[in-house]
Parts: structure tokens; sequence; C-alpha cells
């Protein structure tokens, strides 16, 4: 109909902030605490959503996402906590080494990929490593609603426990941490039989974690819908590569530090986004010709879809070959 | 307060009227001299000034009536409301959404006062002063959802999302094209639209559910729908099709002109923060065709649009048997000139009748 056509940015609304705490948990680990510049209260947000933070890592735009582990009654500020990534591309380096107290940034609406179902009788929470961001703030609600919880969080060592003796303390028989260097498993099967009638799991870590709960609980009967799961894909550093943009009618070379999707942005077109972790599918993108491999990172397309070689995820996949054109 | 707002029913003698500041302001649904389904949705983020899209939630001079005929309507069938358990939160989200854009929108006909959860709701036009604990229930009359949408023009619908999908946990359903929310309860999008003709096998459903689970907060989104309704009835449910029914056989070319209505819903789409549900509210708009001829571009484009409609189009819409009739009064109004592309009357550019 276009009543009153406005093209709508890429990506959705942002909120301008300041970085009004940098608190090292560990040392891989350091949270961020934002509040707005005129200290306006932010939008709610619900449980397991995340925000994507905009940065500009030495004139190379950076939209990384991370999981809001704040209380989501408190509205007045954001937190997050990032754990370094030395080997990966820039953004958690960044903010680890270049960000201080007192600097602006701008951060994206909540977008929630991975919700509490609030219909569950009982929530059973399995976190590996920084995977326990997202259920922070999924507890805080919890125990203000009176909702049944429990945590099972698996951790390379004590000293890398983000959080664990706040959570221990605060809800002794709720959460329960597991050590591997202390060669302490999580006794999947055992918890996933004992529960009861309604309950719901989720899972949110490395991808090797995901998939071994979910097969076993598909192996315990567990019902697929029962089962919730949330892996960031941060987008792998790879080989260089050119790509031709045909609507576009631009060439944008793909440095091995930055997402297809990046490279995209930097040359100055708007593509469409949310999650910027191979999850939402906004990004789709047709592939119009394709001499090489295209090499899909995204849990969005189907395999039949990833073998056809017609469609790619800009966010996370990249390119090896001679040349690629994409209906962008 | 500015607007004036009409005394008027929408049942039995119905006495509802469009003033001339409600016709030219119409959400005439029609950007071209044809009509098929598509996957018409665009952002929802303000529109011309006076226009029915520039606020987010439209408050026009029916408001008054239309609240009163809401409320007859709950007290003769109560299922026109529900909220599953597990929507109570999502009740709160839209409470806090529309009070807010009401609130700032509106600020000479309602205020928000807020102290942490101690909130101050003032309705001018309906006469409510309340104080209230956000998030407790039990210091509200009713539960959230009921509360805000007795006091909101059109329907809701909030919509669950989970398994890559929406499901109709809760609603207040009381303006509709001919649905019923008590039947579809519980139901997925797919599921509550089988009856819906053309469109699945279009894919349009599978794109449009593929864009709702991508509204992303802070970014609303629209799109218009229309049907065809005889005499301003807002309440033509299945359940009460015994009343309005019948009423389809009562037009003739002497009435026809102030009985049949084009029914216009502006169909918007937010996504609630505290529960990541989607709310749908559906504003309806009726007009008469003798208001809608009023505007020259405007007639002959309707004329041509019914004239055209695919049969199982027309007959979905539930106006197949008295098209003829329809036809022979807007032929009356198409002498054939061409119309500007889009919805707007553009009065002062298009040329009067011709005959
Ligand atoms: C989540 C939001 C939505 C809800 C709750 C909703 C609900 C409904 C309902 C209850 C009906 C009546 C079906 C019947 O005959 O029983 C309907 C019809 C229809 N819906 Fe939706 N709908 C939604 C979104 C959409 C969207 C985004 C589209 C986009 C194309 C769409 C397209 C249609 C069409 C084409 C019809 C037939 C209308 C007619 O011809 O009069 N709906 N919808
Ligand atoms: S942006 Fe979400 S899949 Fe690419």
């Amino acid at each position: 109909m276009s009543a009153a056509p406005q093209k709508a940015k890429a990506g959705g609304g942002t909120i301008d902030v300041v970085v009004r705490a940098i608190v090292p948990l560990n040392d891989l680990v350091t949270r961020f605490e934002f509040e707005r510049p005129d200290g306006a209260p932010f939008p709610p947000f619900s449980p397991g959503a995340h925000t994507i933070v905009e940065m500009n890592d030495d004139g190379r735009p950076r939209k990384n996402p991370y999981s809001l582990m704040s209380d989501p009654s408190d509205t007045s500020h954001y937190a997050i906590s990032v754990r370094r990534d030395d080997e990966g591309r820039g953004g958690s380096r960044f903010l680890h080494t270049a960000v201080s107290v007192g600097d602006r940034l701008s951060v994206s609406y909540p977008v929630n990929l991975f919700p509490l179902d609030l219909r569950a009788r009982k929530h059973v929470f399995l976190a590996g490593g920084i995977g326990i961001t997202p259920f922070l703030s999924m507890i805080a609600q919890l125990e203000r609603q009176g909702g049944r919880w429990e945590l099972h969080y698996a951790c390379r060592s004590e000293s890398l426990a983000s959080y664990a003796d706040d959570l221990t303390g605060r809800h002794a028989n709720k959460v329960h941490v597991y050590y591997s260097d202390r060669k302490e498993a999580l006794p999947l099967e055992d918890l996933l039989d004992g529960q009861p009638l309604g309950t719901h799991v989720y899972v949110c870590g490395p991808k090797g974690m995901i998939d071994w709960v979910k097969t076993t609980a598909a192996d315990h009967g567990w019902p697929g819908d029962a089962v919730h799961a949330e892996e960031f894909l941060a987008p792998q550093p790879g080989d260089p590569f050119d790509v031709h943009l045909a609507r576009s009618g631009i060439d944008v070379h793909v440095e091995p530090h930055e997402s297809l999707l990046e490279a995209i942005e930097r040359a100055g077109v708007d593509a469409p986004f949310l999650c910027r972790g191979g999850a939402c599918g906004q990004c789709e993108t047709d592939v119009i010709e394709a001499d090489g491999e295209l090499i899909h990172a995204d849990h969005w397309l189907e395999d039949d879809q990833k073998a056809s070689g017609k469609k790619i995820m800009p966010c996370v996949s990249r390119f090896a070959g001679k040349k690629l054109v994409l209906d962008r | 307060m500015t607007m004036q707002f009409n005394t008027e029913t929408f049942r039995d003698d119905y006495s509802f009227r469009n003033s001339d500041w409600a016709i030219r302001r119409f959400p005439f649904p029609f950007h071209e001299d044809s009509y098929m389904y598509s996957v018409n949705m665009e952002q929802h983020r303000g529109g011309p000034e006076g226009s029915v899209y520039e606020k987010r939630f439209d408050v026009d001079e029916h408001y008054v009536s239309e609240m009163h005929d809401r409320a007859l309507v709950l007290a003769e069938d109560p299922l026109r409301c529900q909220s599953l358990p597990h929507m109570t939160l999502a009740g709160w989200d839209l409470l806090e959404l529309i009070m807010v854009s009401k609130s700032e929108d509106y600020p000479d006909l309602f205020e928000l006062h807020r102290d942490g959860n101690q909130w101050r709701w003032i309705n001018k036009p309906l006469g409510i002063d309340d104080t209230f604990t956000f998030l407790d229930e039990t210091t509200l009359p009713y539960g959230p959802m009921e509360y805000i949408t007795r006091q909101t023009q059109g329907d809701f619908a909030v919509l669950d999302q989970r398994e890559e999908n929406l499901w109709m946990d809760a609603g207040m359903v009381t303006t509709q094209a001919d649905w019923s929310l008590d039947f579809d309860i519980g139901m997925n999008f797919f599921e509550w639209h089988a009856p819906v003709p053309r469109a699945h096998e279009m894919g349009i459903f599978k794109r449009a559910l593929k864009f709702l689970l991508n509204v992303q907060q802070g970014s609303p989104a629209r799109r218009l729908n229309w049907t065809m309704t005889v005499n301003p009835r807002l309440d033509t449910s299945p359940e009460n099709y015994h009343k309005w029914g019948v009423e389809k056989t009562t037009l003739t070319p002497e009435n026809i002109g102030a009985k049949q209505h084009l029914r216009v819903e502006l169909q918007t789409f937010f996504r609630l923060p505290r529960s990541n549900a989607l709310v749908f509210p559906i504003r309806c708009y009726l007009i008469a065709f003798q208001d809608i001829v009023t505007v020259p571009k405007w007639g002959r484009r309707l004329h041509r649009v019914v004239r055209d409609l695919p049969e199982d189009l027309a007959d979905y819409k539930g106006f197949i048997a008295n098209r003829p009739l329809m036809l022979d009064y807007l032929s009356q109004y198409d002498d054939g000139l061409p119309t500007s592309p889009g919805v707007w009357p553009d009065l002062e550019t298009e040329p009067p009748l011709q005959k």
C-alpha cells in the first residue's frame, strides 16, 4: 500500500550510551556497564535478549552482539560481559583495550532470539563458560516472579568462572558449578531424567555443548520445543576474498578480520541484519554467481539450501574462490 | 480538550457518522485501480500530519462511542477478551506501550505519572483517573490487557512467539471482520489464517511470518486490510452473524449509498519488550459509500477495484451477492478518467467528476 513510504534503516533503531563502569571479572572476562548520556531510562527488555554494540575500531566499523546480563527490571543501565578473544577479529579486543569509562558508544535496541518460554513450569539452565550471560537476566526475572529454576554451569577453572561466587552465594540450592580442571562433569543424563513434566531446558555455550544437550535430550524423549539453545557465532576470520554486489554495482574486498556483512557496510551499502550471529535470517542474500566454495557458518539456512549454493548469510559466512556475485 | 467526540451508535439505529475531517483522513486502502493480496508491510514511524498514520495509536472523533460499544459487547459475551496464563506479562507490556504512547502523543487527553511502580493514569475523554502498582494485577479492576484495551480503539491480538511461530494466546476482539477469538485462541499463524483464499499458495503467509518474527523493539510496522460491511456495525462477529448477516439483504438502489460501508483495518505490529510477545492492534475505520464518492479519485478507483476483484476474494470478503448492486451505484461516479497513483485524496489536483 505504502501510505507514507519511509526507508527503514537496516537493523532498526540505536541508543546512544556512555560507558559508566568497566569491571574486570578475571583474566578473560570484563563487564561493561552503560548509561544514557541524559540519564534517561533504557527501554525495558526481555531476558535472553542481546544488543549490538557499534564500535569504531581504528576507522573500521564493528558491530558485535552481546547478551544483556543486567536485571531487566532495572532500566537505569544495560550491562554486558565480554570475553576477550585474542585469536578472533577485533571487537572484543577493542572493547577490552581501547574503551574507557566516559566513552560514548551506540547500541541497538534489544533483540531476543533466546527468550524464556513463559508457559514452562520449571526452567533448567545449562551454561558453558561465557554462555552464562543470558541466564543472569533470566534468573533475575524469575526470582522476582517466583518462577522455578536451576542452573548448571560448566567452567574451565575456578579462576575463570565468571559470576559463579555471586550466584552460589545468593542461590546456593539452585546453582551447581562444574570445573573441568577438577574433572567435574555436568551430569546431563541424570538431570534430564529427574525433571517434572512441563520443564524447559535452555543451553548457551560452545557448539559442542549445544549439540550434546540437544542429542541427549532427544534420546531421553524430550520434545524439541522444550529445549532451547543459543550459540553466538562470532564471525570467524578467514582468507580475504572479493565480491561483486550486482544491484549496487560495486566491487568489495573482504579483509581477513572482517565479515562479509561488515565489508558490504564499509562500502556504504545498507544491508539488512538483526543478530549478526547467523541465527535470525535477516541478512539472507541471493547468490547470483559463485565460482568457488561458499563457506557457510550460520544456523539459518537448511542443509539443502546450503548445498544449492544459491543463498548466503553474510554476517558469518565467507567465500573461497575466483568469483562471487551477490544480489545486493 | 481540542477533539470533539461524537455521540453515536454502531447498532440498532446506527447513528454513526463521519465528519468532513474524518472523511478526508480516511485510510483509503487502494494505491492503484486494482487489488490483490501482497506482503504489504511498511515501517510504522509516523505519517503526514493529521493522517491516521501519524500517531502510534490514533484517537479520533469516534473514540468515546467505540469504547461504549465495546463495553456492550463484553457485557453480553465475556469470551471476547481472553488471556492465557502465561500472557499476563505481555498484558503489562501492552498497557505500558499504550499509556506511554497516548500520553506523549495526546498530552491534552491522556496523562501518565510514574513514580517507580506507582502509576497514575488519567484518561480525560472517558473520565478515568486511576492509581495502581505496575506489575501488580490486584491493583487494577481488570487484568492489564483488558484494562487498557477497554480504553483503546481497535481490536488487539497478543501473540506469543515460540518455535519459529506466533501463537494467538491473548486478545480483545469486539470489532472484527467475521472471525472469532474464542475459536482462534491458542492457534498459530498458519492455523488462524487457514480460511484465507490464495494467499497460502502465493507464499504470502510464509514471508509475512518471517517478517513478523523479526519485528524489533522500537521498530513497529503496519499494513492495511479491507472488507465490506452493510450498516456501520463494529461487531461483525461469527457469534452474532444471526444479527448482521440478514442485514446484507436489506440493500436497495435507494439506500446503498448510506448503508454500504467500506471497512478498513489499520493493522500495526509492535514487539513487546518484557515478554518478547508481539502485539497486533487491528483498528477498524468505517466509511459510507456516499461519503467516499465525495472524493472524486476514490469514487473512480473504488468502482474499478470492486468491479475487477476476483470472485474468490469477493466471496471470502462476503459481498459477492451484493456486488451487482454496488457496481450500479459506484459506476455513476466513474467517468473513466485516469487516477493519480497513491492513496491520498488529491482533491486539489484530481479533476471533479465529468458526468
Ligand atoms: C500476527 C498478526 C496477524 C494476525 C493476528 C492476523 C489475523 C488474521 C485473522 C484472524 C484473519 C481472518 C481469518 C478468517 O477468515 O478467519 C486474517 C485474515 C488475513 N490476513 Fe492476517 N493476521 C496477522 C498478520 C497478517 C499479515 C502480516 C499479513 C500479510 C500479508 C496478513 C494477511 C491476511 C490476509 C490477506 C487475510 C485475508 C483478509 C481479507 O481478504 O479480508 N495477516 N488475519
Ligand atoms: S544478521 Fe542474523 S543471520 Fe545474519
